[in-house]
């Protein structure tokens, strides 16, 4: 059983040649890891594979057979199955609703046969070890389980042929060993798999055979046995990589930041954030370790002023902000990086000077007596451009011109040059290209050097554990465990993460020990 | 990475909700207290409501309905105000809706008691009026319900119903009903075609492109009624429908009059409703539809065709709404005039979104609506001292407290209004 | 050790597209280059097109409605079609002369602009910020109603009568159209519902206020109210010429006024960025710390308030005493304005112009001709179709227009 790609060219308007003579072997029984850095091409030549684009040139052979896909619909009927990044369930469904869709049994007038659908969802479930419940409404479960209604959805197709895009971005280390377990028997089953990632030691550690994608091209192909991670990203990016960063003496001062029993209900009266206790002092940076929906954005959110919690306080440099409106916060000298910069940090359809003064218009500087000084922002903008290294065609472009470094960069850049006493930074090198994740980074490290103090969420380990001086670890919305980086590891993160208290390995359950 | 969550809305995070609770408590104070001064002070005489008229049978032997008003209307403002003060403190959880709906009829009996004191009048009559007066709103919910549940916003409707009711006129002239009523449902399928290219192909926004088809709806039909039918008014007669009896059933007291004693359009009203709810959660394309409407790229990638999906279910609902248009013609005038919907699409949007975009829900708002407009119109003959004008204004502001949230909540599909654009295009 | 941080896919991105943003010049020169910067082919080809596609769909339909002639096209088919075509050009004649065919022409074209003009500034900063304001109709009954109770009611000299009625329309009209801003902010009502039932509550209470003994005039008992005082007047422009049929008044000035007020609002003010941006992203705008919910209001009560000042501009200008039908359909037409304008205040003044011609054309049309007014609407209804659909438009003609903001024509 063996799906060949040959010479797949994919291009998009604007002169973006996105997959450029690609070559790809799938064979049966076997993992294929394919790498590549942010934009090299690796979902495009996917969603080619599962006929959501059209390949400008190239084939597509199935055991022999050139193959013409249209829609996802031939490429299923071909049995391939893709299992999305993001994932592409319908929320309000139920399980056995969203395995169905495009597929549903039917009964005699035309109706939907949803019992018969519920019986083969439990088969699967029981065979592959999936555990789920086809009633259950997909928007309630957990990620891991999300993810794993989107395996039967595949299963339940007879895929013979399975893609899965970035499948560990949101899943704990346990999770991922779950699903690295899956993985292995469906393999052993005799499907063949590949799966898109970005974090090297996945790809060495669970794949038979890894290809590295680089701007459109396939640069090369290794067998996990005879590379190592820093080969792997060189190959990636086409020159030697440093990721290391040093950082000055730890020399903490003051608290900047001091929060105490923080309570945040959400809308059923469920604590989001209960009873949360923490302080960042100046020049540290804090990390904050969790799975998204562990209470980490709505911490955020009222820290930042977005939201008033039920109880406890938030003080920033020594002023009471609990219920702070967020103007009032940003003026008292705090920075926020949003979490999704093209819905909260930038407005993608105004210019990158308007984008500049977004939070800062109204001050002297930019308007007198209601008016806009239009030249004394773009001056600023032009300066932050060249400060920060944000490439763009120029201050009065549009931000949706700019590829994702460079957004952040410029959100960087409008957040930390300014005399700050706290940094907040969520998610700071999501989806950026490797060039600016290291200078985004540097970025940070050098305003805990001088004296700013930072708290940090990420939800990838290895950046928290490389740029924090302390790390707190979120779950259920507490914080269930404080950790210095050389103290720790992955794996305990992990199962800090998950509510497993690392002492108790015998335990099965999620346990909260932690206070 | 993105998970499925329910997305944050940036403005309800802090507590709208308790809000619009404490609102909700607040209301029903001032209610009680309106209640209170006006109804407690009604008129000397007992008020009678009739359920059911000379002429029905059982009338001998049913009894009517017969209170002081006065009395009445005290009893009401205690009720209310002890809901009030609940509401303010406890609240009433998932009960909120059906306590809403009770003290409502509450009020309102007691609003017919302080109307009619002194007086009799036929309260079965009304709920029969009521049923019909529902038709066009309940109808033209239909066709919303259809379509934002494929993820197209319509407010065409108005135009829709105007363009039936033109088009029915005109056919039911030169033809006969039946063609009359065919050319209603075409025309609406048409203007919905229509509607479905704008926003589908060619992405316009789908509130602009609603907007502008009433626009040109009522610009299109008082510029043909002005030029053709003033002129040749053996164009515009194109007669009416009777009620149809249903033998047996017509003759329970109360609910026979009301449910079995209609004209087509009321029974093809509560057919078409059992038919989109059927056609909706038990079928195949009703599934297919919903998924479109929360999730259209999920959708996209199991190989729906979404666009396909889009323009048939954004079609049929405007033949239905096309439907409601004949309505106008063969149930109620017999003739059109310039703007004779006169903003009954609106509300039939606002009783879509009572109903929380489910066709039975729908199908209740509109029936309120209906009440509301059949109330109005009998209380013009009532003495009650209170101008037509605000009469006349009532189910305009009944719509604005619906859709201000007073109750229901949003619940519209996920992907509602926003065009649906393919990777790769 | 860390683990290299490359990251999924972006999307493939995308050429600079877009109207230009202010840049760093003073106002005066800045207008200048933006004008001169605008694709002009774009700005001025693809609405021309959409008028006259518009006029020429309105024209089959103006000659298919003449029942008696479609009758002919069997017998006397050659006939027939002379009979429409004579039927269109007589039509569009009269539509011409009427518009700008006399001084009296030019006179109605501009009266009939400036509502048009104030109202559809209104309405496009409202959709600037994102919101539909369908309600102008009932905020300017309500301005116009204030306006005239402070013209019958104040007695002083016009110089203090005039901007306390405006003034006064303003506010009302502001606080009429606050009210579906505020449910809209506090509980997410839309707003095309709310406005449209605030109109016909406005109508409703506008004939029972025109009845009350407050406004209605003496010896009337149908609703109408009393005329306001002379000095309460807008001037009119030609007045020293002494022809009464002259009825252009410097609302006109006001209104072009208005729209100078309102580009420097919209695009030099702290306020209008804050209304733009609430209008592209609120969620951007709120974690930049704008208040989401009070810009909202504040919109909505802008839009409302010049409304107001529309209709106060209606009865102090024209028609010197409120009637049921005071406010026409100008709220409605005013939408197809301020879309035909693109929403900028130099667009809506030359789309308020055209509307105000075809208006005025149009009333000759139907007095010469018997095609009735109501053809107006759709004409107007085809232009916005035409308009936001440019598509469409490439399709009919098959020329290739580049996407917004880019290059130019290609026949």
């Amino acid at each position: 059983m063996e799906l060949l790609l040959e010479g797949i060219t994919k291009r998009f308007p604007g002169g973006i040649v996105a997959n450029d003579a690609v070559d790809l072997t799938l064979r049966g029984g076997e993992v294929l890891a394919l790498i590549g850095e942010n934009g090299a091409g690796k979902s495009t030549l996917m969603n080619v594979l599962y006929g959501l684009y059209e390949a400008d040139e190239g084939t597509i052979t199935l055991d022999g057979e050139v193959q013409q896909f249209v829609s996802p619909s031939d490429a299923i009927a071909a049995g391939i199955g893709m299992v999305h990044q993001h994932f592409m369930l319908i929320p309000v469904f139920t399980v056995a609703e969203n395995v169905v869709l495009g597929v549903e049994p039917m009964g005699r007038f035309g109706q939907l046969d949803l019992r018969k659908a519920r019986e083969e969802v439990r088969e699967i479930s029981a065979k592959y070890g999936l555990d789920l419940d086809p009633d259950d409404i997909v928007g309630d479960l957990p990620v891991g389980l999300q993810q794993r209604v989107e395996i039967i959805k595949v299963l339940f197709r007879d895929a013979r042929f399975l893609i899965f895009d970035e499948p560990t971005a949101v899943l704990t280390p346990q999770e991922v060993d779950e699903f690295f377990g899956i993985v292995t028997t469906l393999r052993d089953a005799g499907r063949a798999i590949v799966f898109i990632t970005h974090k090297l030691k996945e790809a060495l550690g669970a794949a038979d055979r890894i290809s590295v994608l680089r701007r459109g091209r396939i640069v090369g192909q290794a067998l996990p046995d005879e590379v190592d991670e820093s080969t792997l990203a060189e190959m990636m990016v086409g020159r030697p990589v440093d990721l290391d960063i040093s950082k000055a003496a730890l020399d903490p001062g003051s608290p900047a930041l001091a929060v105490r029993d923080l309570v945040v209900d959400g809308p059923g009266g469920q604590p989001l954030v209960d009873n949360v206790t923490f302080d960042v002092k100046a020049g540290e940076i804090v990390g904050v370790a969790g799975v998204q929906g562990n209470g980490q954005t709505e911490l955020i959110e009222t820290i930042v002023g977005l939201r008033s919690p039920q109880s406890g306080s938030v003080v920033i440099a020594g002023q009471d902000l609990t219920n702070a409106s967020p103007r009032t916060v940003h003026k008292a000298s705090v920075a926020h990086i949003p979490e999704k910069r093209q819905s909260q940090g930038l407005i993608m359809d105004f210019s990158l000077t308007e984008n500049v003064i977004l939070n800062s218009y109204y001050t002297s500087e930019f308007s007198t007596r209601g008016s806009i000084d239009w030249s004394a922002a773009r001056r600023r903008t032009t300066e932050l451009m060249q400060t920060y290294d944000v490439r763009a065609g120029g201050p009065d472009v549009e931000a949706k011109t700019l590829s994702g470094g460079n957004q952040q960069k410029l959100i960087v850049a409008r957040e930390i040059d300014r005399d700050v006493a706290l940094t907040i930074a969520a998610q700071p090198t999501r989806g950026v290209d490797i060039g600016s994740v290291e200078n985004i980074r540097r970025r940070l490290v050098a305003e805990r050097d001088a004296g700013v103090a930072l708290l940090l969420i990420s939800s990838e380990l290895d950046e928290i554990l490389a740029l924090s001086d302390r790390i707190l670890v979120m779950f259920r919305g507490r914080v269930v465990a404080e950790r210095r980086p050389v103290d720790t590891s992955t794996t305990e993160l992990g199962l800090l993460m998950a509510g497993i208290d690392p002492n108790d390995r015998t335990s099965d359950q999620n346990v909260e020990v932690l206070a | 990475m993105t998970t499925v969550n329910p997305v944050h809305d940036p403005v309800a995070l802090s507590g709208a909700g308790a809000a619009k609770a404490r609102g909700l408590g607040v209301f029903y104070i001032a209610m009680a207290a309106f209640t209170w001064l006006v109804f407690g002070q009604a008129d000397e005489g007992d008020a009678t409501l009739r359920l059911t008229d000379p002429g029905d049978a059982f009338h001998d032997s049913f009894p009517d309905l017969v209170f002081d008003p006065s009395t009445f209307g005290y009893l009401v403002a205690v009720i209310l105000a002890i809901t009030g003060g609940i509401q303010l403190t406890r609240g009433f959880d998932r009960w909120q809706t059906a306590v809403l709906a009770a003290t409502s009829v509450l009020f309102i009996v007691s609003f017919l008691g302080w109307a009619a004191a002194g007086a009799s009048f036929s309260l079965v009559g009304m709920l029969q009026a009521s049923m019909v007066r529902a038709v066009p709103i309940a109808l033209g919910a239909l066709a919303g319900v259809l379509c934002e549940r494929a993820a197209i916003v319509n407010i065409a409707i108005e135009g829709m119903l105007l363009s039936g009711a033109f088009a029915a006129a005109i056919v039911g002239s030169v033809a006969n009903s039946a063609l009359g009523v065919l050319a209603a449902v075409l025309v609406g399928g048409l203007m919905s075609a229509l509607l479905a290219v704008l926003s589908i192909k060619y992405r316009v926004d789908q509130i602009i492109v609603g907007v502008v088809l009433n626009l040109f709806a009522l610009g299109l039909t008082s510029f043909l009624t002005a030029r053709l039918l003033a002129s040749n008014p053996e164009y515009n007669a194109a007669g009416i429908f009777q009620s149809i009896e249903i033998p047996l059933l017509s003759d329970v007291p109360v609910v026979g009059r009301v449910l079995f004693d209609q004209n087509l359009f009321v029974y093809a009203m509560l057919i078409l409703t059992v038919f989109v709810t059927w056609l909706l959660f038990r079928t195949r394309w009703g599934l297919r539809v919903r998924a479109v409407g929360e999730h259209p790229r999920a959708a996209d990638t199991l190989g729906v065709d979404v666009y396909r999906m889009q323009y048939r279910s954004v079609i049929l609902g405007g033949m239905i709404a096309g439907l409601g248009g004949a309505y106008f013609i063969f149930g109620s005038t017999g003739r059109f005039d310039e703007n004779m919907t006169n903003g009954r699409g609106y509300i039939a949007l606002a009783a879509m979104v009572f109903g929380r975009w489910h066709p039975v829900g729908a199908l209740g708002a509109a029936l309120l609506f209906g009440f509301a407009d059949a109330l109005q119109q009998k209380l013009g003959l009532l003495n009650t001292g209170i101008p037509t004008e605000f009469l006349l204004m009532a189910p305009f502001l009944v719509t604005i407290m619906v859709v201000a949230g007073f109750a229901g909540g949003t619940n519209a599909p996920a992907h509602d209004g926003v065009a649906y654009v393919k990777e790769g295009q | 050790m860390t683990d290299t941080a490359v990251r999924a896919a972006d999307a493939p991105e995308i050429m600079p597209a877009g109207d230009g943003p202010p840049s760093g010049e003073s106002p005066f020169r800045e207008a200048l280059r933006s004008i001169s910067a605008t694709n002009w082919r774009q700005a001025i080809l693809l609405p021309t097109l959409a008028l006259v596609s518009a006029l020429i769909l309105s024209a089959i339909v103006v000659a298919a409605s003449d029942i008696d002639n479609l009758e002919r096209l069997g017998s006397e088919p050659g006939a027939a079609i002379g009979t429409m075509l004579g039927d269109i050009g007589e039509a569009f004649w009269a539509l011409v002369r009427g518009s700008v065919g006399s001084l009296r022409a030019i006179s109605e074209t501009l009266t009939n602009a400036t509502p048009f003009i104030i109202v559809g500034l209104g309405l496009g900063v409202g959709f600037r910020a994102g919101l539909f304001n369908i309600g102008a109709q009932g905020q300017m009954i309500v301005g116009g109603l204030a306006a005239t109770w402070v013209g019958f009611t104040v007695n002083a000299p016009g110089l203090v009568t005039i901007p306390l009625a405006l003034l006064t329309g303003a506010v009302a009209g502001g606080l009429y159209g606050a009210i579906p801003g505020y449910l809209r902010a506090r509980n997410g009502a839309h707003e095309v519902i709310v406005t449209i039932m605030l109109n016909n509550i406005a109508l409703l209470g506008l004939t029972w206020v025109l009845k009350t003994s407050a406004f209605q005039a003496e010896g009337r008992v149908d609703p109408i109210s009393k005329p306001i005082d002379g000095s309460s007047r807008l001037p009119r422009l030609f007045g020293f010429l002494g022809r009464s049929d002259l009825r252009v008044h410097i609302g006109f000035f006001i209104a072009l006024a208005l729209a100078a007020f309102v580009w420097w609002l919209l695009f030099h003010s702290t306020l209008g960025f804050q209304f733009r941006a609430v209008g592209k992203s609120p969620s951007a705008a709120q974690y930049a710390g704008m208040s989401v919910t009070t810009l909202t209001v504040l919109v909505m009560a802008l839009s409302g308030a010049l409304a107001g000042i529309g209709g106060s501009n209606e009865i102090l200008g024209v028609q010197g005493r409120a009637a049921p039908g005071f406010a026409g359909a100008v709220g409605f037409d005013a939408i197809s304005v301020t879309l035909l304008g693109r929403n900028h205040p130099l667009g809506i003044v030359w789309a308020a112009l055209l509307f105000g011609a075809l208006k005025a054309g149009a009333q000759e049309m139907q007095a010469a001709t018997n095609v009735p007014i109501d053809m107006i609407q759709i004409v107007q209804a085809l232009i916005i179709i035409f308009i936001a659909a440019p598509a469409l438009i490439r399709a009919v003609y098959r020329i290739k227009l580049a996407p917004e903001g880019q290059g130019g024509l290609v026949a």
